[in-house]
């Protein structure tokens, strides 16, 4: 596998910092451990000194056996290559306080209130910490290991009452209030006052202005969603307006929050696998295989090579459908109704087709395994496959480019709209085609390849003005390379086993813990897993790329109308089963 | 020219526009209809498919391939006098590695020996968690459970599957997944042939 | 419906004007019109959403039910398609939406997630299936019902309407005509109002810390 380690040793922080920073010495850990007084400090010196800009992972663990918390940061260089993990560790007593690192990688932002929000890690230092996921008046932090949820049965599946003596009932039947509920004692519903939202709008920047007279004047507050054709899902934006202009927006995200983190921390390895289809549905393929990478890592176990080359296949044919279909929407946004959509959704059918015929079904695939595939690609299905990289696809492509790119009315809507320039989408911790149409050449395929990407010969797609029309043609141009690597991944697949493992239903996952990251459409999809060596992962956190990438949303869109809100948001590709998991 | 990159989006609507007739045309002079049969429909799914993409269902329906799965059911095989043999050995392998855990089985002892009887006592899989995931077809040592094709079951209530509503003959199986079905069956004889050859054996060692 | 369905055979029809005239009855022909013209809200959760939107895609054709014009107000919109996962963040939302839909309106849970909760069913902040707070008219089961499925459950959503009576109908009936469904609120987990004394009764039982 070639896969590189989270952390290497060429970096030395802890000369550069003796006495504040250690090696992370448990076994199967890697990186530092930071103190947490010096952790700006040595954040600042990670950024500037050793030139790490892209800070892609925050995020928590509660060792709740040693009563303690870790906040787990992942930072990378853009100019690629293996990355830094760092980790600060606190003593598990409320309140449990961390400096926030806002001020040196704003990307940090939705990811540290994400934090809080279900650990109960408080950031000292963020602006603008309130709940995210869940909302303002929620019992508790639902990913602490101590927190029980009202259909909790076990700590770990499989669930005993399931055999041999399963007696069907339904999880309400064991509840006091028959649903899915838990109130605190004494609680009285009458009496409760339901926040609405005000910590909401008093975040949002100059949502007040007084003029010089001192006449207090209320901006108006537009609220987007959760019910909105446009925002692809259940996704809200609170935006203040002055006139048509955007002056400040926040977007308000959870509505289709499913307790991926928690629910994973319950499965067992394998049962992960189908859950991770329902993340971000479009690329069902590509999340299991940024699922299965990580998990690979852990157990530390080869990949067989047809099962790769089957991966990157299957990989690639859901990116050049997710493309697709993001031009389409892109396009049904901009008030072109449906005929790019439809057309788009044709070739996406043949596509699901080819996944259906593989993997059982059309968007939940469940195809990867850890060490490979679940089974081989059958002979017409390859020849499928051959047809559609080689003929079909190359020329719908290429109709889709007639069809639209010199459409003079969407050349005009799109040209010049900014979205975002390189140091922006950095700061933001952006990644994929909205960071790449910025200019920066950032693709994991590229800069830290994985399963067998190496082997291909493709350029990574690259744009230089980061406005809305080079958003929209990068598009297209990773479409094609996109199939410069399928053409060599089918003509070069060898003959041999698809799995390099036995196929087990209880997987051995060594202690240690995990950073497994792929490109995915959506940018940098990564999987934080952390093993105590039992059949359940102890920490499963999913980094999704549609979530860390709306961080900058609200530096994308204030100054510009209203009118092109949703096409900037469309531009992010954002799908709420990821974002919101 | 303003208005050039129009027309090119234009002439590529134009064009598909057309396509839809010239094949109608193309498949009338063939003799062949193009709608409402297999074959129909398998053009429409090829690589040549252009013009029209509709599948008129529900009086045309697609290929499904033989993978495709919806929610499992159990197999029976039809033993003398209709008797329904259910493969099943209550062994709970599925029961374990179904991810959202919507699958219970009750097995129940022999009351005159106090060993388990193979057969499940009650088997039920809540539709209404149950993911399509496969988890279960997959790992079962007996091909007893089967991910199945037919996904024409919306109801007017909730639908929480017992083992009547599960069990469904092993030539239904043969006839959804006829590939699967041959290897399965390859491998059971192989197995028994092994079993008897070894029985054999070992009949013949204690004879020796 | 062409004019042999819509026609009550029992009632004996001239041979020479047979194509030109149908008789049926009342409940026949507002029937056919109710189950030939039932728009969907445009609204959806989860991955169910994008299968809704295949299913108005190239490859299906909703068309022929009378079902293509999605509309992205509840004001006009006749059937709710729950598309995907609720969750408690976007339970008071949903009831919002039916509220404002006006009489008759049907609900289908499409996928298991609507339907009973589905793969995150024990979740802390999933409904187990919207018809804990919406009445529902048609489940499709499925995760996710694949865009012919769904197209399957329509057809029986159709059949339903087919055994309406407007003699019998909720909303020709005396009283309000709409339901109203009051809001849940959030609190410190999901409130739903209509419950409040229960709630009451569980939280005093419940021991400090659990
Ligand atoms: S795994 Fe197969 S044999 Fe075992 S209980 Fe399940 S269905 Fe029965
Ligand atoms: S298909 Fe998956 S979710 Fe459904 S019963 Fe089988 S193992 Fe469980
Ligand atoms: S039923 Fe399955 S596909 Fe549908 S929303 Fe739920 S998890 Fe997603």
């Amino acid at each position: 596998m070639m896969t590189t380690p989270a952390s290497t040793t060429t970096i030395d922080l802890v000369q550069r910092f003796p006495g504040s920073v250690s090696a992370d010495t448990r076994p199967g850990y890697s990186g530092f451990i930071v103190e947490k007084d010096k952790l700006v400090e040595v954040a600042t010196a990670i950024r500037d000194e050793f030139g790490f800009d892209l800070l892609t992972a925050v995020t928590g663990v509660d060792y709740l056996p040693e009563n303690k918390m870790e906040v787990v940061y992942h930072a990378y260089k853009t100019t690629g290559g293996p990355g830094l993990c760092f980790k600060v560790q606190v003593p598990r007593e409320d309140p449990v306080e961390v400096p926030s690192l806002i001020h040196i990688y704003p990307g940090v932002d939705l990811q540290e209130r994400e934090a809080w929000d279900l650990l109960g890690i408080k950031f000292t230092g963020h602006p603008d910490l309130r709940r995210i996921l869940m909302w303002e008046g929620f019992e508790g932090h639902p990913l602490r290991k101590d927190w029980k949820e009202a259909f909790y049965e076990e700590d770990a599946k499989p669930f005993k009452s399931r055999w041999p003596d399963g007696k069907f009932y339904m999880a309400e039947d064991n509840t006091p209030l028959k649903d899915n509920l838990n109130f605190p004692q004494n609680f009285d519903p009458e009496k409760w006052i339901p926040e609405d939202d005000q910590m909401l709008y008093q975040s949002l920047k100059r949502y007040t202005v007084k003029n010089e007279e001192g006449l207090e004047t209320d901006r108006i507050v537009v609220n987007m969603g959760p019910q909105h054709p446009s925002t692809h899902g259940v996704f809200r934006a609170a935006i203040t307006l002055d006139g048509e202009t955007i002056v400040g927006l926040k977007p308000v995200v959870g509505y289709l929050h499913r307790n991926h983190d928690k629910i994973g921390e319950r499965n067992t390895f394998l049962q992960n696998m189908p859950f991770t289809d329902r993340l971000d549905y479009f690329n069902s393929m590509s999340n299991n295989f940024g699922y299965a990478i990580a998990v690979e890592k852990l157990m530390n176990i080869p990949v067989a090579e047809r099962a790769d080359y089957i991966r990157v296949i299957m990989a690639e044919l859901s990116r050049i459908q997710n493309h697709l279909v993001f031009i389409g929407m892109l396009l049904n946004d901009l008030g072109a109704m449906y005929t790019p959509a439809l057309y788009a959704f044709e070739e996406r059918e043949l596509i699901l087709d080819i996944f259906e015929a593989v993997s059982g079904a059309r968007m939940m695939c469940n195809y990867l395994r850890f060490g490979g595939v679940v089974r081989d690609i059958p002979e017409d299905v390859m020849q499928k496959i051959k047809d559609m990289v080689f003929e079909r696809l190359p020329a719908k492509t290429d109709e889709m480019d007639r069809l639209l790119s010199e459409n003079e009315v969407l050349v005009s809507r799109l040209k010049g709209v900014k979205v975002l320039d390189a140091e922006t989408a950095i700061k933001y911790s952006v990644t994929g085609p909205v960071l790449r149409a910025a200019g920066v050449p950032y693709d994991l395929r590229r800069a830290d390849p994985y399963s067998v990407y190496d082997r291909f010969d493709f350029d990574v797609a690259v744009r230089q003005n980061g406005d809305m029309y080079d958003n929209y043609a990068i598009r297209l141009d990773e479409i094609r390379q996109s199939l410069r690597i399928l053409e060599q991944a089918v003509k070069g697949i060898p003959q041999g086993p698809i799995n390099s493992q036995k196929p087990q239903y209880q997987v051995r996952v060594p202690a240690g813990e995990a950073y497994g990251r792929i490109e995915s459409p959506k940018g940098e999809l990564a999987f934080y897993v952390v093993s105590n060596g039992k059949p359940n992962p102890w920490r499963y956190h999913v980094r999704p790329a549609s979530f860390v990438n709306i961080t900058a949303l609200e530096e994308m869109c204030i100054g510009t109308k209203i009118a092109d809100f949703v096409a900037l948001l469309g531009m992010l590709d954002i799908v709420m089963g990821e974002l919101d998991r | 020219m303003y208005g050039k990159g129009i027309l090119k989006g234009l002439g590529v609507t134009w064009k598909r526009f057309w396509n839809t007739y010239i094949d109608d045309i193309a498949w009338l002079i063939r003799g062949k209809k193009r709608y409402y049969t297999e074959e129909g429909v398998k053009h429409r799914s090829s690589k040549n498919t252009r013009g029209i993409f509709t599948v008129q269902y529900p009086e045309e329906r697609l290929i499904l391939p033989e993978e495709a799965r919806y929610l499992p059911f159990l197999v029976y095989d039809e033993g003398e006098n209709g008797k329904k043999e259910v493969r099943c050995t209550s062994c709970g392998i599925c029961a374990k590695v179904c991810p959202p855990q919507c699958i219970w089985i009750v097995r129940s002892n022999d009351p005159n020996t106090g060993r388990p009887i193979p057969e499940p006592t009650e088997f039920f899989i809540d539709a209404d968690i149950c993911m399509n995931c496969g988890f279960c077809a997959e790992y079962c040592p007996f091909d007893a459970i089967i991910m199945d094709h037919d996904f024409e079951i919306a109801s007017y209530s909730r639908n929480v599957y017992n083992m009547e509503k599960l069990l469904k003959p092993a030539s239904y199986y043969r006839s959804i997944r006829p590939e699967n079905y041959a290897r399965n069956e390859a491998e059971r004889k192989a197995k028994e042939e092994a079993k008897a050859a070894k029985a054999a054996g070992a009949q013949k060692a204690t004879a020796a | 419906m062409d004019n042999e369905k819509l026609s009550l055979p029992q009632y004996d029809i001239p041979e020479d004007i047979q194509n030109a005239v149908a008789i049926t009855t009342l409940d026949r022909l507002y029937n056919w019109g109710r189950r030939s013209s039932v728009w969907p809200l445009m609204f959806g959760l989860a991955c169910c959403a994008i299968e809704m939107i295949a299913a108005q895609a190239s490859r299906y054709d909703m068309a022929r039910f009378g079902m293509e014009v999605m509309r992205p107000t509840p004001r006009q919109a006749d059937m709710m398609l729950v598309s995907g996962t609720v969750t408690k963040k976007m339970a008071p939302a949903i009831v919002r939406l039916y509220n404002q839909m006006p009489e008759p309106k049907y609900v289908v849970a499409m996928g298991a997630c609507a339907s009973g909760g589905g793969p995150f069913k024990e979740g802390y902040n999933v409904v187990a299936g919207i018809d804990k707070f919406i009445p529902v008219d048609v489940y499709i089961p499925g995760c996710p019902p694949t865009p012919q499925a769904l197209i399957a459950g329509l057809i029986k959503l159709q059949e339903k309407i087919d055994k309406e009576s407007i003699r019998k109908v909720r909303w020709y009936r005396k009283g309000p005509d709409t339901m109203e469904i009051p809001l849940p609120i959030l609190g410190p987990d999901l409130i739903d109002p209509r419950r409040n004394a229960e709630i009451k009764m569980a939280a005093a039982e419940t021991k400090e810390g659990a």
